[in-house]
């Protein structure tokens, strides 16, 4: 076994080898570098035939027409350019733009942007286990609302959101609705002639792609119409200016049909690991769950044990490569935004743990984890002053604390 | 994060780790800090007739650092007068340590765990001569 263990696939995801294949074979002399938009000669057309059959490949897994997807810089851009352009395009028809608490910071970053623009923003706060009630939803929409954007499953806790069922909101009240889909691309199904999604980011280095590469689903029938942001020779229907990059694109364009070839297998193995991961810590003492159960992707499992500080744990957890939901890594001591949307308490915001697998996890690697789990949660426990307390019996929350 | 050495060594091997009794009139307890900044401290002292600390024992909800900064503390304070012992300065801890700037709150917690220890042992001693002397 090789330490550290990598379970931080919802960060990142290593290229699949079949993938570094077919990349490799878009860069050199002998290969197939030319500019797809080179028009008048045997390279350009090469490359260009290279970039549409990717598209197809990247349509195929969301069951939709190659000409609807735009090809970005990854799921950020996506982003960015679905709600700002959709925006930008409809702020004539109304200003007001709904989506949720627990968003990924691409989308919250960029409503916030578009609230300095004179755009009004609702964040809808999620049920306790993570989903969108779907009445809540319908109880904010207003005569001025133009888009809606909810992401597919949640990059922290891996919950599914209910889009089918969003896009048969929007879609009866003409509103636009855009899908921040780079965690669920190959690992739930979509399916885009069922779901009336408007616009649908997607990442390929969440699905053992490269890095630096994205796409946006555009609907064609009925027609989206956004402005855009990047502006030059008119590439990608003139939404997005800029020469494309064969390798990474034909990259992804791989990784997605293998995610679709391997997806069902995939889900069934990954089901398997994380029932064996969650038996092996659920009956230590004040273990939580964060998200729903169920309507949840078979890689993840967010869990806070209380009374431990997420930090310290991850420094004990050396060998497995983990994130914790508690931000305390960064300049900024606030705990996850998304488990504080959820109701979570200080604690157990504070003491959550990201474990998230994928293809090459194996079930000696969840063993190993167990292991290294039990072990340290009762090291910390042990010099804990919280645990002390809640031994004692003595409800943290009637403590007064002085906050610094 | 890289963590430095110092910080490594006391969070693997915590030195002082324990409770004491609180209720007894020779210990001092400081408790700082909140669950919701992600870190609380608890350190206690046990002061000798001649006003020296004879023992410290820590317990630290937190993250690395502020682990490694209460363990290095009960180093420190053993043996210290409490005259001695209150005028440990956090940026003292957070060099020794060689904290980041964002870790430097966790040196800071520390420094005022210690206070708060001294001042419990301090009010406890009053109210007793207060006690003797009614």
């Amino acid at each position: 076994m090789k330490l550290p263990i990598y379970l931080d696939y919802s960060a990142t995801t290593p290229v699949d080898p079949r993938v570094v294949q077919k990349m490799t074979e878009c860069l050199s002399m002998e290969g197939n570098f030319g500019n797809a938009a080179s028009r008048s000669h045997q390279f350009g057309w090469n490359a260009e035939k290279a970039i549409e059959h990717a598209r197809q490949q990247v349509a195929d897994l969301i069951n939709a027409d190659p000409r609807e997807v735009i090809w970005t810089s990854g799921a950020t851009e996506s982003d960015n350019l679905a709600i700002k352009g959709a925006a930008h395009f409809h702020q004539k028809k109304g200003k007001h733009i709904i989506t949720c608490k627990t968003e990924h910071k691409a989308v919250l970053d960029s409503c916030r942007q578009l609230e300095r623009e004179g755009f009004e923003v609702t964040y809808l706060d999620p049920e306790e286990n993570g989903i969108i009630d779907l009445k809540k939803l319908e109880a904010v929409m207003r005569d001025d609302t133009i888009l809606v954007s909810i992401m597919h499953v949640n990059n922290e806790i891996g919950v599914v959101q209910d889009i089918e069922a969003i896009g048969e909101i929007t879609r009866a009240r003409k509103i636009l609705f855009h899908v921040d889909a780079a965690q669920s691309a190959g690992k739930v199904d979509i399916d885009l002639q069922k779901m009336k999604v408007d616009m649908m980011s997607f990442s390929a280095h969440k699905v053992y792609g490269p890095k630096g590469i994205g796409a946006l689903y555009v609907r064609r029938k009925p027609r989206v119409r956004i402005e855009a942001m990047m502006h030059g020779g008119g590439h990608e229907r003139g939404l997005r200016s800029g020469t494309l990059a064969t390798h990474q694109i034909v990259g992804m364009g791989e990784a997605f049909e293998l995610a679709g070839k391997e997806m069902a297998a995939e889900t069934e193995r990954l089901m398997g690991l994380r029932q064996r991961l969650l038996d092996g810590v659920s009956d230590i003492e004040e273990v939580y769950i964060n998200g729903d159960l169920d309507q949840r992707i078979p890689g993840n499992l967010n869990i806070s044990f209380n009374f431990v500080e997420g930090e310290s744990l991850i420094m004990a957890l050396k060998d497995l490569a983990v994130s914790s939901g508690s931000a305390c890594t960064s300049s900024s001591l606030e705990p996850s935004y998304v488990l504080r949307a959820l109701g979570r308490n200080d604690e157990l915001a504070h003491s959550s743990i990201r474990f998230t697998m994928g293809r090459f996890t194996t079930e000696e690697d969840i063993d190993y984890a167990i292991e290294q789990i039990r072990t340290n949660i009762s090291k910390l426990r042990d010099l804990s002053p919280l645990w002390d307390m809640f031994k004692e019996g003595i409800d943290l929350s009637t403590v007064k604390w002085a906050a610094h | 994060m890289a963590y430095s050495d110092k910080v490594l060594d006391h969070y693997e091997n915590p030195r002082n780790v324990g409770s004491m009794d609180k209720e007894d009139q020779a210990v001092g307890t400081g408790m700082v800090g909140a669950p919701a900044c992600g870190d609380v401290m608890k350190l206690q002292i046990k002061v000798d007739d001649n006003g020296v600390i004879s023992d410290a024992k820590f317990k630290t909800y937190g993250c690395g650092s502020a682990i490694a900064s209460s363990s290095l503390l009960t180093e420190w304070v053993k043996g210290k007068t409490l005259e001695e012992a209150g005028q440990i300065k956090n940026t003292e801890l957070a060099e020794e340590l060689a904290l980041p700037p964002v870790k430097i709150h966790c040196s800071v917690l520390a420094e005022d765990a210690i206070k708060a220890a001294i001042d419990d042992f301090k009010t406890k001693q009053d109210k007793d001569e207060q006690a003797k002397s009614a």
